[in-house]
């Protein structure tokens, strides 16, 4: 298979150690859980989505497992302010820190805690299931353009993560860039539920939630082809990857480097597996790689 | 891993036991095969899922402690739970092992009793009503009591039963309770030099079980309670939160009394 040529990268205005960043809501709770995956070969990671007020999140069952992906909705738990403390020790480190709010005041004052922190934000518009925030803005690209302009404004980095659940993907995505994002992830979950036969109700306590893993890596390759079309700034790209030869696709595809999230379930050390048959001394530039595809 | 359970079995419960005032034991069936001090997340349809220790392969036993508990405490035979499980690593045994457990923490070291793994059981309650499982455990090896008000037993805490015995004769020490409890036994299997020697079974508040969410995750190397855990050995937890502080459902830290309020905690001063 390809390989790509080892060592650090710059995308989206942050210098990663590799194209594998932790994916945000995997294990990004704590400071120490983030230093762990650091440790264990993430280039970068992204937070757990950090919101206005401490939140507890929907009532279990949170997430299930299904026969190629998870299903969850989690419900956004966090502690808000409280993170500022988790951070500490990361001082230095590729750190992402995903936002979200319902509104941009609420945005822009999020942003306000960590603007020393971070060394990007990633937006949150694209949770599918927490009413009020997350895809229930970002599916609206005057919305998504506000939220953006206005995390812009300190200085620090804007990524901003996009949901996959609309028509087309490309306008909210054009509506990040027009608001000076520095980059777009693409794509948070993808709308799901399953229901329990035996207790003829939903398994998840809300009912609904997001699909991620395998099942949908094709839906993400789509969406980061298509907004490598549409948008001139990077894609970074964020659904089912869990192999090597899932993150050349995906860069094929468009993405000029991946997050990754689901398989850390199934292998915490995911990101070392990946890395060491992703790189060789003598592999690929990755700019020569990143967007071949379209070619 | 493919071994990580799907869907939530749908388990009926077949008998309910009070053990204790506050503590129930629901049996279900089909059972959960599993190892002694696996848990499961157990889902009470409408309200919440839980993790809980399984006291057998086809029994949790129960404090009532918050909601979903408490509608547990409602629950008559007939009625269906569903079971993501087994989840965790378990105790590791073998020679001879000390189990210690207070209140409901007894429950996860049931089934190593059961399996014929535990040569002394130091159990401690805070009262003698409280006390859990005391008959089977003294069929199946040799027991001694504490409680808090010395209306069995030894009056005192399940540590003062550690004075009685020479922890050097035993290769595994098995523990589970409340983590104050575990606390002081750790500091009594350090003092020995023997924390490599305990097994102990930590609770934390978790969402998924499947090491994903991060909920349980402990500082300061990240392990999670779930999936690294629910079983960790006593070195794996000295200079660790254990003790310190635990985490509530949004991830904020929440303190624990101090141990030795005579005493600066330097390590909690944060």
């Amino acid at each position: 298979m390809i390989t790509l040529q080892p060592g650090d990268i710059d995308v989206g205005g942050v210098t990663l150690r590799n194209h594998l960043l932790l994916a945000a809501g995997v294990l990004g709770t704590t400071g120490a859980s983030l230093q762990r995956l650091l440790k264990l070969g993430a280039g970068g990671v992204v937070t757990k989505s950090i919101g206005p007020e401490p939140n507890a999140g929907h009532h279990g069952p949170c997430l299930i497992r299904t026969e190629c992906g998870v299903l969850n909705a989690m419900g956004l738990p966090n502690p808000s302010k409280n993170f500022v403390e988790e951070l500490a020790p990361l001082k230095g480190e590729p750190v992402i820190v995903s936002i979200f709010g319902k509104d941009p005041e609420e945005f822009k004052e999020v942003a306000g805690w960590f603007a020393e922190h971070a060394k990007a934000f990633e937006l949150n518009v694209s949770c599918p299931h927490a009413a009020g925030y997350g895809a229930a803005i970002g599916t609206d690209p005057e919305t998504v353009l506000e939220c953006t302009r206005a995390v812009a404004s300190y200085g620090v980095p804007v990524w901003v993560k996009l949901t996959p659940n609309v028509t087309d993907i490309t306008t909210i995505g054009l509506a990040a860039e027009k608001g000076g994002a520095s980059a777009i992830v693409a794509i948070n979950t993808v709308r799901g539920m399953r229901i329990s036969t035996a207790m003829r109700r939903p398994v998840l306590g809300n009912r609904t939630g997001g699909l991620s893993g395998k099942a949908i890596f094709p839906v993400a390759v789509k969406c980061v082809w298509d907004l490598y079309a549409a948008c001139t700034i990077p894609v970074i790209g964020c659904g089912g990857v869990s192999t090597a030869e899932d993150v050349i696709e995906m860069m094929m595809a468009g993405a000029q480097a991946v997050e990754i999230g689901t398989a850390v379930m199934d292998d915490v050390r995911v990101f070392d597996r990946i890395a060491r048959i992703l790189y060789a001394k003598d592999g690929a530039d990755p700019a020569s790689i990143v967007g071949v595809a379209h070619d | 891993m493919t071994d990580l359970p799907m869907m939530p079995v749908p388990v009926t419960i077949k008998a309910i036991v009070e053990e204790t005032p506050s503590i129930r034991t629901f049996y279900f069936d089909p059972g959960i095969p599993s190892s002694p001090g696996q848990f499961v997340m157990v889902w009470v349809p409408g309200v919440d899922e839980i993790p809980m220790a399984l006291s057998s392969t086809h029994s949790i036993t129960v404090q009532r402690v918050g909601d979903a508990t408490t509608a547990m405490f409602n629950l008559v035979v007939g009625d269906k739970l569903g079971i993501r499980g087994p989840l965790g690593n378990g105790f590791a045994v073998s020679g001879r092992t000390l189990a210690i457990g207070g209140g409901v923490g007894v429950a996860p070291l049931l089934n190593l009793v059961t399996a014929g793994q535990v040569s002394t059981f130091l159990l401690g309650a805070r009262t003698i009503a409280e006390l859990l499982f005391a008959p089977v455990i003294v069929s199946a090896c040799s027991l001694r009591i504490a409680t808090d008000d010395g209306t069995a037993g030894r009056q005192g805490f399940v540590t003062d039963l550690m004075d009685e015995i020479d922890l050097a004769d035993y290769d595994h020490i098995c523990v589970c309770g409340p983590e104050i409890m575990m606390v002081k036994v750790l500091e009594r299997l350090n003092k020995a030099g023997v924390a490599e020697r305990g097994q102990f079974s930590l609770h934390r508040y978790m969402k998924c079980g499947l090491g994903i969410c991060g909920s349980c995750s402990m500082d300061p190397r990240g392990l999670r309670v779930c999936r690294d855990g629910p079983v960790f050995t006593g070195i794996d937890l000295l200079e660790t939160e254990f003790g310190k502080y635990t985490r509530d459902a949004t991830g904020s830290r929440v303190h624990f009394p101090p141990l030795h309020p005579e005493k600066k905690d330097e390590k909690s001063g944060e």
